[in-house]
């Protein structure tokens, strides 16, 4: 057993599951989408992002491009959140919660695509 | 070849990553513990303001206790903080800084900078392997003459020494094996730019390497490889290499001339040397007793030409084996010294050569020599470019250079290669053949070298001509040199050579007429290169000293009076 392999694995799939489970709710509906979980999303797909850097294969750019995809989303969504909660005066509304939860949502379908690759190479390897 | 960008970001991801979880712990400490506002009244921080505390002080730019005086609670995570984020950045910035200054990455950042300069190259470029001496004067010519250079040497101070150098276009350099060949893909060898491959390293195993690669990936290109011994010469044959330069042999060649043939030579000097400068007389060398110092190579080469004109020399060798191998009439010792000169004969010799291996040396024979006899003709071998100025201070009449010999007949090559194939046919002339021709040409240029050039009768360097024989007219090779302002007067250049196809015609008549593909060599004075150019290029021209008409479709004789122009012919 490789321990980098373990720990590559494991930040691919927390990135992915984090994200999953803040996204998981109704998407309008603040109380369904926790602050903490959502720092938690951002911190562990930079993570990800990082631990994929360096890899000149094929499939290591096109990991790392899912990683930077997911990233982007996540950024934005935060910044928005950041607006929202300081700088507009009717504070966190159902439809600003909505367009963050939808933001994280395409970032959820780029992590998403991140686990296939790296489950599909997994199978590959072992034919 | 591997990408800068990846291998710094794959070095720097252990680095990347402590960071990451140092700025999230500090951001949700700051986020958790609870806050007051300035009324003491609880005040969570919240996730911007936590990022924005924490931006400032892991950075240490630290703009204090924001927005609110921070609680004893606060105080004691922030000090935490401080510690923990200004470590990871002084961690992440020492890695930085400690990769930059890798060698072996400084290197890989090196080569892609060569490799990006040299894909930026978008005319003819010529990829030069060994800058020494001769390397060195041949980069100074060719860049000289408006050519691009791009130089492989293995040696960094020759790099270096290149990067410093102060030369009319940039030349980028690489230190690097030019034995690999990817080395020389990376210097631009399958670059459609690419015109040709200068090969002058000093190993003669090196050059075969770099020769067989560049015929292998590129046979159509341009190969001049500087060999020592007859064999690789001869392996270098057989892969199809154009050129092989033996330094021993061109001296052989230059004394031969000098000696020997002195218009052979004084022709040969003045085609090859600087175009339109003042030329210096050709020597009057003695034909008496020889002294040859040195039978090494050099000594060797000499001892050949000699040999060949029948001269009778003596020999000085310092080492036993050396001097074994030599023929009759050698003496062993320093050739420096004052007793081995005499024993040799200085005092009745008409003439020395100075060919050790070593620059002080050669000028501290020519020096005692001369005050042995005064009136000794002096041949000195040089081997560094740096004493030039030695050997200039010491009058010598004949100085065989190692590096300029081979850079200028590698120049000549590069530049107008049927002066190469020219002289290659004078070889086989006469010295009377030669005094005539030199005869001709010192009559139109005197006391200047003459200008060569070459009209390649092709489509895009010729339309003038070319049109003239697309419509089936003729034009002879004399009609090339009439006076484009009368036609009746022919402008003072010289047709030196035809090549037709792979076949040579040594100083064509003017009556021959000229065909399509054909390559015809012309000396003459700056002028007369300059009315061919107009023959060539400009139909209007072309048409007036085929036929004496002047045709009025030229925007030049639309602006100037009729009468003006006559005037001008007149004068």
């Amino acid at each position: 057993m490789n321990f980098e392999k373990v720990i590559f694995a494991f930040f691919i799939l927390l990135a992915f599951t984090l994200n999953f489970g803040f996204f998981y709710g109704d998407i309008d509906n603040p109380a369904h989408h926790n602050v903490y979980e959502f720092f938690a999303v951002i911190v562990v797909n930079l993570i990800a992002t990082v631990l994929k850097l360096g890899d000149r294969t094929h499939l290591g750019a096109v990991l790392l491009a899912t990683s930077l995809v997911a990233v982007l989303q996540l950024v934005v969504a935060a910044v928005v959140w950041g607006v929202v909660v300081y700088g507009s005066p009717a504070g966190m509304t159902p439809e600003h919660m909505a367009s963050i939860v939808s933001l994280s949502a395409g970032a959820v379908a780029a992590n998403v695509v991140s686990v296939i690759l790296l489950v599909s190479e997994t199978l590959m390897g072992r034919r | 070849m591997l990408n800068i960008v990846f291998v710094l970001l794959r070095r720097l991801q252990v680095p990347l990553v402590v960071l990451i979880v140092a700025y999230a712990a500090a951001v949700l400490g700051f986020v958790l513990i609870p806050g007051k506002d300035d009324h003491g009244q609880p005040w969570d921080m919240g996730f911007l303001h936590a990022f924005y505390v924490v931006s400032y002080t892991a950075t240490t730019i630290g703009f204090g206790e924001l927005p609110y005086l921070f609680t004893d609670m606060q105080r004691l995570w922030m000090t935490l903080v401080v510690y923990v984020t200004v470590i990871a950045w002084m961690y992440a910035i020492g890695m930085i800084l400690a990769l930059i200054q890798d060698s072996a990455i400084r290197t890989l950042m090196k080569e892609q900078l060569f490799v990006r300069h040299v894909r930026r190259i978008v005319e003819p470029f010529y990829l030069l392997c060994g800058y020494g001496n001769s390397g060195g004067s041949l980069v100074r010519g060719l860049t000289g003459a408006g050519l691009r250079v791009v130089v492989v040497d293995s040696d960094s101070a020759a790099i270096d020494a290149l990067s410093i150098e102060d030369l009319p276009l940039p030349v980028p350099g690489l230190c690097r094996d030019a034995g690999l060949p990817d080395t020389l893909v990376m210097a631009g060898l399958q670059s459609r730019h690419c015109a040709g491959v200068l090969v002058l390293t000093k190993d003669d195993e090196v050059n075969v390497k770099i020769a067989i690669a560049t015929k292998l990936l590129c046979p159509q290109l341009l190969t001049i490889v500087r060999v020592h011994t007859q064999a690789f010469a001869d392996t270098l044959a057989t892969f199809g290499v154009d050129y092989t330069l033996n330094q021993y042999d061109l001296f052989t060649r230059i004394f031969k001339n000098a000696v020997h043939a002195p218009s052979l030579y004084a022709l040969d000097e003045r085609l090859t040397s600087v175009p339109n400068e003042a030329w210096s007389p050709p020597l009057e060398v003695p034909r008496g007793h020889w002294i040859v110092c040195g039978y090494g190579r050099f000594g060797q080469a000499m001892h050949k030409a000699l040999h060949d004109e029948g001269v009778s020399c003596t020999f000085i060798a310092t080492e036993k084996n050396n001097a074994a191998r030599a023929p009759r009439h050698v003496v062993v010792g320093e050739a420096t010294s004052v007793d081995v000169l005499v024993e040799a004969g200085v005092r009745d010799a008409s003439a020395i050569i100075a060919g050790t291996g070593d620059d002080m040396r050669n000028l501290a024979i020519v020096m005692t020599a001369r005050r042995l006899n005064p009136t000794i003709f002096v041949v000195a071998r040089q081997l560094h470019i740096d004493n030039d100025a030695l050997f200039r201070a010491a009058a010598i009449p004949l100085v065989l250079q190692h590096g300029q010999v081979l850079a200028g007949e590698a120049f000549t090559i590069i530049t107008s290669p049927l002066v190469v194939d020219f002289l290659r046919l004078t070889e086989q002339h006469d010295e009377a053949w030669a005094d005539a021709l030199h005869r001709r040409i010192h009559a139109y240029t005197g006391e200047h070298n003459p200008d060569r050039w070459t009209v390649d009768v092709r489509s895009n360097s010729a339309p003038a001509i070319c049109l003239v024989l697309a419509r089936g007219r003729r034009i002879s090779i004399g009609d090339l040199c009439r006076d484009t302002n009368e036609r009746a007067r022919y402008t003072p250049s010289i047709a030196l050579l035809l090549k037709r196809e792979s076949e040579f015609t040594l100083l064509p008549v003017a009556t021959l007429e000229v065909r399509k593909g054909d390559k015809i060599l012309f000396c003459g004075v700056k002028e007369a290169r300059k009315q061919m150019e107009w023959v060539t290029r400009n139909h209007n021209v072309c048409h007036y000293i085929l036929t004496g008409e002047e045709s009025t479709r030229n925007i030049a004789t639309l602006i100037t009076p009729r009468t003006a122009r006559v005037k001008k012919r007149q004068s």
